[in-house]
């Protein structure tokens, strides 16, 4: 199935992209996801304890179960103000 | 034409007309209210011993926007009657601008006064918006709290820091 991932600040620029498609086996889970793109961009592994996660702009947990065509967004610590 | 109550934009904040939108937005008798407190962030010119230069703000706005319309609930929960506007502006902002703008409106100031500092505390704790900070030497993404909302114990801190 294939999702949609947004990418936002520090790890938007460590991707190099705000938007990627990418294809994941039926089950997956947001941790499985963020697992995949750790391997493709390894500097973003430093985040894992301290991003949060969106599934169709709602927050969601590392154990959501993933369905075809969501969007995920990964936001790293936030500093607005 | 009446601004919203919740807003991410790019156009420069004009307190004014968003303290306009919530005296609109009353629902109750006209003059009930004896308050009104109001809050701009600025871009200020040094930051940890840096000499800032300007600021670049990014939001995930959707969500932004979910995290503004909690607070609100929150304030409801916390302090009834208050009514608030709040908008974060994004994109590049120069020194002196203001970043984020709050209005909280009350029968009375000690309630008007609270809900606008909570305001701007869960902003910092909970809404996906992030500043790049471009000083004399480089630049640098600022990262702050972890953004979980429900993260009762940030929730307390906030209502701490208001009840001060």
């Amino acid at each position: 199935m294939r999702v949609t991932v947004r990418l936002f600040a520090r790890l938007r620029e460590i991707a190099g992209a705000a938007e990627l498609s990418r294809e994941l086996p039926a089950g997956a889970t947001i941790r499985d996801l963020w697992r995949q793109l750790a391997v493709e961009f390894p500097s973003l592994a430093q985040y894992e304890r301290s991003i949060s996660t969106a599934v169709n702009a709602e927050y969601a947990r590392m154990d959501h179960v993933l369905r075809a065509g969501d969007e995920i967004a990964f936001l790293p610590p936030v500093s607005g103000g | 034409m009446q601004l919203p109550l919740l807003h991410i934009g790019s156009e420069p904040l004009d307190i004014a007309r968003i303290s306009a939108a919530v005296t609109a937005s009353a629902d109750g008798e006209a003059g009930a209210d004896g308050a009104v407190v109001t809050f701009l962030g600025l871009v200020r010119n040094h930051n940890v011993g840096r000499r800032v230069r300007y600021l670049e703000y990014e939001a995930y706005e959707p969500l932004a926007l979910k995290a503004f319309q909690r607070i609100v609930l929150e304030i409801d929960e916390r302090w009834a009657g208050v009514r608030l506007a709040l908008h974060h502006r994004i994109g590049r902002l120069e020194i002196g601008e203001a970043s984020v703008a709050i209005v909280a409106r009350s029968a009375h100031r000690g309630n008007a006064y609270a809900a606008c500092r909570f305001a701007i505390e869960r902003v910092k704790q909970i809404a996906p918006i992030w500043k790049r900070e471009f000083f004399e030497g480089g630049d640098v993404w600022i990262e702050g709290a972890t953004a979980d909302p429900e993260d009762d114990r940030a929730r307390a801190d906030a209502e701490r820091a208001a009840c001060a």
